[in-house]
């Protein structure tokens, strides 16, 4: 049966915690860590299907253009090859996250360099890709292509406004100012695991197994993509190896899988190559952000205005919502948040880790370190002052807001107070030592959710939804609810995700997650409860639920016998309700960090950093530190290496691969601490947990960079801060 | 073409096109997928097998350039049930997340603890002349070949400390 629970009032109860299992919130182990440490994980390509033929996608070479013939003569008597594919059902873009129907599509009209227009099918791999080689594309090249979102010829629409008072008054008014402008480049998610998809037809029925995170959009997706019914799609994506966004939406490999495997009448396997990952999945946009603060002698902000300029292609909606978290992180009555969107002939822009707040929180975060240096305040005190009492853009109160706590706690456990107060006048040897912080934010969301949770006779528990673990710990977490709230031990529950036969979830992106299909099996273990109470005649309140048995006045019951032979099976549905627009909710923490730059060649090493966080009930200690480890790490990166480089001529990917685009190594990362607050957030959801998975991003690469400033006086605004950046300004 | 292949102690023997990488031999060819590609050229480390106790890039190799050779996948190191000692120690400190650089990973400490028993120098060892000691900036360095997008580098050098010290006998 179905239970249906719509949140719209905060829950008070804090189920979890009357519950006496006590494993939620526990450094649990994953329950899938034996399969994936020993190899026997199965990742997309990796299904074992008879007769199954390789596909390998080809690129269109120029920034915009028409495909004229694909000059087949030259492979098609290849030994091996199959069949080359292209047509009007090829996507032009992989889907946006949530997008639910086909994105746009056709490989004929060519948008940008690196365009997939057709796909080799043959015998092997091998033959496949030496034949994609060999394709003689014709293409008729046409124009204007801009590639350059800040060139004066690039198309540049102003997409979203918002002001509150005068913010040009107060700067003139203000005692201290910043008006700065910093830049960021593009990223990468650069996921380890290529998008893959293997294609299956029986009949009309299509079973794909690929590499996506959201299964209950990406089946839309892909239907609508190939013109049929979405009840005659299904996906599987039990294991999927990283997504940070890139596998948001249906993708160039699924969709050509499809159409080739109903072509040839067999399987086809379509794995993107890294090159191919880099130039035709997603990019997160770069950036060009001007932040102006006013405040009062004391520090106190009587105004803030982020306007931001980034790109993406024409006809796409998707604009990195950079100032996301600028209408409600600070103080200041004097507002402006000024978006605009260049037009440009690069590949997609779409979500990566944290779309908004990655680079929107970490420029305003330096700009707050300029700001500290102004007033001569120190840089904890300066964002402690300005903490807001409600949402100063909406007059909403914070659903929890401990950023404050976040703060005083990370500066005391870092030695906040030790730092070099003087920029540029530690140091020790070749190298200069500095220490820099930034606070973090990200907002939180829920989305409707299912799952089904079912309790055998012998009191084994199931649970079944199509939500994914792409890393995040989803198969822990919803064991740990289970087995919280029906008093079962967790190797007697099993957890099985990403299939569309089952309850259909939001899965995995914008940290919504957890929240949310984990409370749609909070609410089928609820009825559960229920159901059991009502057989040992207790109020559901008074049940408790340990190891197995029911423990009902002093008389301890096994499972078993109250069930009598009968399985109970609940589906819970969860609906976002009032509760999710009734007060402004998001998590936060704080970053600390200390480099060490060396005077000689301007190379920066991070020494030491300390992320502090707080997002409401923590449901698993050990996957929530590892998601911020996560996170901060990308601060580490974005900060120090990484960087999209595209050519100026027709905006193709210089560095389209692992060995140019530089995502941080074990070397290029200390020990980072992670602390977790103690904190239950009543209005998130009837769990009190909030999204963990992108908070660790969202400012971390300005505590980096606020470090390097602190350790030579040199202060980048042009990301990433690599050394020749520093190296002209050294003392 | 033909090459005769022992892995994990078993003997296989190959029929495929001299072109095919010993990392696309094992995945396709004979569906050992424990081994992972994140790249392609040399670049990620997920890949990582043992070749004669050496740690290489599958990738980077053809598969008929092994013929008589002793390569151990990550499926030789140990089954569920029946876990290595730095597969058991990835478990308990989270030495991953997606789990998709974690064969590579663990076949490249597997060797590395081994490079370092055998007195091997890295760019971070102090004293060249000295026994290497196996500090966190030594494990740090001696695994930067492979990367992890999750970015578990902490957990992963904590994990690889552990088993240095005796734990997960
Ligand atoms: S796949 Fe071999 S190193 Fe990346
Ligand atoms: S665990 Fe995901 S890339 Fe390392």
């Amino acid at each position: 049966m179905n239970i249906r629970f719509k949140f719209d009032e905060p829950d008070t109860r804090h189920r979890l915690d009357q519950m006496s299992q006590d494993i939620i919130g526990k450094a649990f182990d994953r329950p899938d860590g034996p399969m994936k440490v020993s190899g026997q994980a199965t990742y997309a390509a990796e299904w074992e299907v008879d007769r199954l033929a390789h596909g390998v996608l080809v690129r269109a070479p120029v920034a915009r253009g028409r495909l004229k013939s694909l000059g087949i003569e030259a492979v098609s008597a290849m030994d091996g090859v199959i069949a080359v594919l292209t047509g009007e059902r090829f996507l032009r873009v992989p889907a946006q996250g949530t997008e639910n129907t086909a994105p746009h599509q056709g490989a004929s009209d060519i948008y940008y360099h690196g365009q997939p227009v057709a796909l080799v099918v043959a015998e092997t791999f091998e033959a496949a890709r030496h034949a994609a080689h060999h394709l003689a594309l014709e293409i008729e090249t046409s124009g204007p292509a801009p590639v350059d979102p800040e060139a004066s010829d690039t198309v540049r629409e102003e997409t979203d406004r918002s002001s509150q008072g005068d913010l040009d008054r107060a700067m003139a008014e203000a005692a201290h100012t910043v008006d700065v402008t910093y830049r960021t480049p593009g990223h990468n998610s650069a996921a380890m695991e290529p998008h893959a998809a293997i294609a299956q037809w029986d009949g009309d029925e299509l079973t794909l197994r690929g590499a996506y995170q959201m299964l209950k959009f990406n089946r839309n997706e892909l239907a609508d993509s190939l013109g049929i019914p979405a009840e005659k799609v299904r996906i599987l994506a039990p294991y999927v190896g990283g997504g940070f966004g890139s596998k948001l939406g249906i993708s160039h490999e699924g969709v050509a899988a499809a159409l080739a495997a109903r072509e040839i009448g067999r399987p086809v396997s379509v794995v993107l190559s890294r090159q191919q990952v880099f130039e035709t999945t997603i990019r997160r946009s770069e950036s060009r952000q001007r932040i102006r603060l006013a405040a009062g002698e004391d520090g106190r902000l009587t105004g803030i205005g982020h306007e931001y300029l980034v790109s993406n292609l024409p006809e796409e909606d998707f604009a990195e919502p950079v100032a996301q978290a600028t209408p409600f992180l600070y103080a200041g009555e004097h507002r402006e948040v000024v978006e605009e969107l260049a037009r440009v002939h690069r590949l997609l822009a779409g979500s990566v880790r944290a779309p908004g707040e990655a680079i929107g929180v970490t420029v305003l975060e330096n700009a707050m370190d300029e700001l500290a240096e102004k007033v001569g305040l120190d840089p904890v005190e300066l964002r402690l002052r300005n903490i807001p009492d409600v949402d100063p853009s909406s007059g909403k109160p914070y659903s929890s807001n401990r950023l404050a706590d976040c703060l005083v706690h990370g500066a005391e456990r870092f030695g906040w107070d030790n730092r070099n107060k003087e920029p540029g006048s530690e140091r020790h040897g070749e190298w200069l030592i500095g220490q820099g912080m930034a606070s973090a934010v990200r907002v939180n969301m829920l989305a409707p959710a299912e799952a089904r949770v079912r309790l055998s006779p012998e009191g084994d528990v199931t649970i079944e939804t199509d939500m994914t673990d792409i890393g995040t710990g989803t198969y822990a977490i919803l064991t740990q609810i289970a087995s919280e709230m029906l008093g079962i031990v967790p190797d007697r529950i099993e957890t099985r995700l990403g299939d569309t036969d089952f309850p259909p979830g939001p899965g995995s992106g914008g940290s919504w997650g957890a929240a949310s299909t984990g409370t749609a099996v909070f609410i089928a273990c609820e009825e559960i409860r229920r159901r059991i109470a009502k057989r040992v005649a207790v109020a559901e309140t008074d049940l408790t639920l340990v190891d197995g048995h029911a423990i009902t006045d002093n008389r301890k019951i096994p499972l078993p016998e109250i069930l009598a032979g009968v399985a109970i099976d609940v589906v819970g549905e969860l609906e976002p309700g009032k509760a999710q627009k009734a007060r402004r909710q998001a998590t936060y923490g704080a970053y600390f960090a200390e480099v060490a730059v060396n005077a000689v060649t301007g190379e920066t090493r991070v020494r030491r950093m300390l992320g502090v966080f707080s997002a409401g009930r923590i449901l698993n200690a050990k996957t929530a530190r590892s998601q911020c480890l996560g996170g901060m790490t990308w601060g580490i990166g974005m900060a120090l290496t990484e960087a999209l480089v595209h050519d100026a001529r027709d905006g193709h990917l210089i560095n389209h691969d692992l060995a140019e685009y530089h995502i941080p190594v074990n070397a290029d990362v200390p020990q980072i601490e992670v602390d977790l607050l103690d904190e239950r957030d009543d209005w998130a959801n009837p769990l009190q947990a909030k999204g963990i998975g992108e908070l660790g991003i969202c400012g971390a690469a300005a505590s980096v960079v606020n470090a390097i400033y602190n350790a030579t006086g040199v202060r980048v605004r042009d990301y990433p801060a690599t050394l020749d950046k520093v190296l002209a300004g050294l003392p | 073409m033909r090459t005769d292949l022992s892995i994990n102690g078993e003997h296989f023997s190959l029929e495929a096109d001299p072109r095919t990488t010993l990392l696309d031999a094992l995945r396709h060819h004979l569906h050992l997928t424990g081994t992972k590609k994140g790249c392609d050229h040399g670049q990620c480390g997920a890949c990582t097998v043992l070749v004669n106790g050496r740690r290489i890039n599958s990738c980077l190799t053809l598969a008929c350039m092994h013929d008589g050779d002793a390569i151990t996948t990550i499926e030789g190191l140990g089954v569920p049930g029946q876990l290595s000692p730095l597969q058991e120690a990835f478990v308990e400190f989270d030495g991953y997340q997606c789990g998709y650089c974690t064969p590579g990973q663990i076949c490249s400490a597997t060797a590395m603890l081994d490079e370092v028993k055998a007195g091997w120098p890295s760019h971070v060892t102090e004293d060249v002349n000295d026994m290497p000691k196996l500090t966190e900036a030594e494990i740090a360095e001696r695994m930067s070949g492979n990367l992890c997008r999750c970015a578990c580098y902490p957990n992963i050098v904590d994990a690889i400390m552990d088993v240095a010290e005796g734990g997960h006998k």
